[in-house]
């Protein structure tokens, strides 16, 4: 079956950005990430393909600037999906490559035509030492 | 199924010598539903030759892709909108901000039009389509969005036994970077997936589609690729361009019949299917 109109356009306006972009479905399930978002989570998505929101949302080790991991609630992107309404946050993850990155995220709910909740989206900036 | 082309052309009626085979109206397709009630896919200017004086006619349901000019130019010219005796149900989508009562209203209104939509005769019902499926009389209709600029659907009708895809405004290679993607991120996928007869924009060539990219349509080639992929089993290229005439529709469209790569039918109005 074939995502809604409004997922695929974000697909498709994600694919020629130049700024790392997740996106989630209605359960959270990742759907899709662009090539800039590959960088930052270590793997290609031709590779990681389609995850559920479990998998994902731990997946990447989120913590604070202490160490301490992130509770998959307090995640930009759970709280767009779930609160619906924009989110910031900023925290480190650690991609595929075992890499620990600091980004900063901002994520939306992807709200359709007639109101309709169709899953969130994410941007990450990448934070670097001055 | 009785589907008869009624308006084929896209974006302005294109009267004249030149047109005559394919026709010049914009678009509309009637589609037989019971005894007693017909469907119409858009309000073109094509919907001015769909009967409404049948006996026993009790019921139209007009669905409307969406609202550009060339798909309701024709809605307050249709003579079946001045009957009193008969209901008449425009379908079609609303807008985030507006529905489809307001959106009509804005043509169906002084200074482009005399009549209002309140003062037509008939038993009027106006509905902002459901995303999803629902029941007229006869057809169980399924509407989805499409990509195409403004709130677009296109729809699926299906008697119980056989079905029609009707998707005459489409740009589903837009920003793909291989047309046609896989079902799932393919636009329309639903309506379009082992259709018995898919109706479908066709309104340039590859070799005009780079300079139109966004404007909301697809390549006949494009679509002849994407009706492969997608299992239809009869495909009826539709919303031809305005530039296009009769022999420049001929040359293009022989050689692809004869390659019998599908079953293809160019649309050409007053022709009748029978599904």
């Amino acid at each position: 079956m074939a995502y809604e109109v409004e997922i695929i356009l974000m697909r498709q306006t994600a694919s020629y950005l130049a700024i790392p972009i997740f996106v989630v479905d209605t359960d959270g399930d990742l759907v899709y990430y662009n090539e800039p978002a590959e960088e930052l989570l270590g793997q290609r998505y031709d590779e990681a393909g389609e995850m559920p929101l479990e998998e994902w949302s731990t997946a990447f080790l989120p913590t604070d600037e202490n160490g301490d991991p992130l509770p998959p609630d307090d995640l930009p992107l759970v709280i767009a999906l779930q609160a619906r309404r924009p989110a910031y946050a900023s925290f480190w993850i650690t991609g595929y490559d075992q890499t620990r990155r600091h980004l900063s995220v901002v994520a939306f709910p992807l709200t359709g035509q007639n109101s309709r909740h169709l899953g969130a989206v994410a941007m990450f900036w990448q934070e670097r030492p001055l | 199924m009785r589907v008869t082309f009624k308006g084929v052309r896209g974006s302005i009626p294109t009267p004249g010598p030149q047109t005559s085979r394919y026709g010049g109206n914009t678009s509309c397709v009637e589609v037989s539903a019971t005894d007693t009630s017909i469907a119409v896919l858009d309000a073109g200017t094509g919907i001015r030759s769909v009967d409404f004086s049948r006996p026993g006619l009790t019921r139209i349901d007009i669905l409307l892709t969406h609202l550009h000019m060339d798909h309701i130019l024709g809605l307050g010219f249709f003579g079946g909108l001045h009957r009193a005796d008969l209901d008449v149900h425009i379908w079609g989508p609303a807008s985030t901000v507006a529905g489809l009562r307001e959106r009509l209203n804005r043509y169906m209104s002084p200074p482009l039009f005399p009549v209002r939509l309140r003062d037509l005769p008939c038993r009027l019902t106006l509905h902002d389509v459901p995303l999803g499926t629902f029941e007229i009389p006869g057809l169980s209709i399924t509407a989805v969005l499409l990509i195409h600029p403004g709130a677009t659907v296109g729809y699926r009708l299906s008697d119980g036994s056989v079905s029609i895809s009707y998707l005459p405004d489409h740009e589903p290679a837009l920003g793909s970077r291989r047309f046609p993607e896989v079902a799932q991120w393919t636009s329309g996928y639903r309506l379009m997936a082992e259709s018995d007869l898919l109706i479908h924009d066709s309104q340039y060539t590859d070799d005009e589609y780079p300079s139109h990219v966004g404007w909301g349509h697809s390549s006949i080639q494009q679509t002849v690729r994407l009706a492969e992929a997608v299992g239809a089993r009869h495909l009826v290229p539709f919303h031809h361009d305005p530039s296009h005439d009769d022999d420049w529709l001929d040359q293009i469209y022989s050689p692809i019949i004869q390659s019998g790569r599908l079953a293809i039918t160019p649309a050409r109005e007053a022709e009748a299917l029978t599904v």
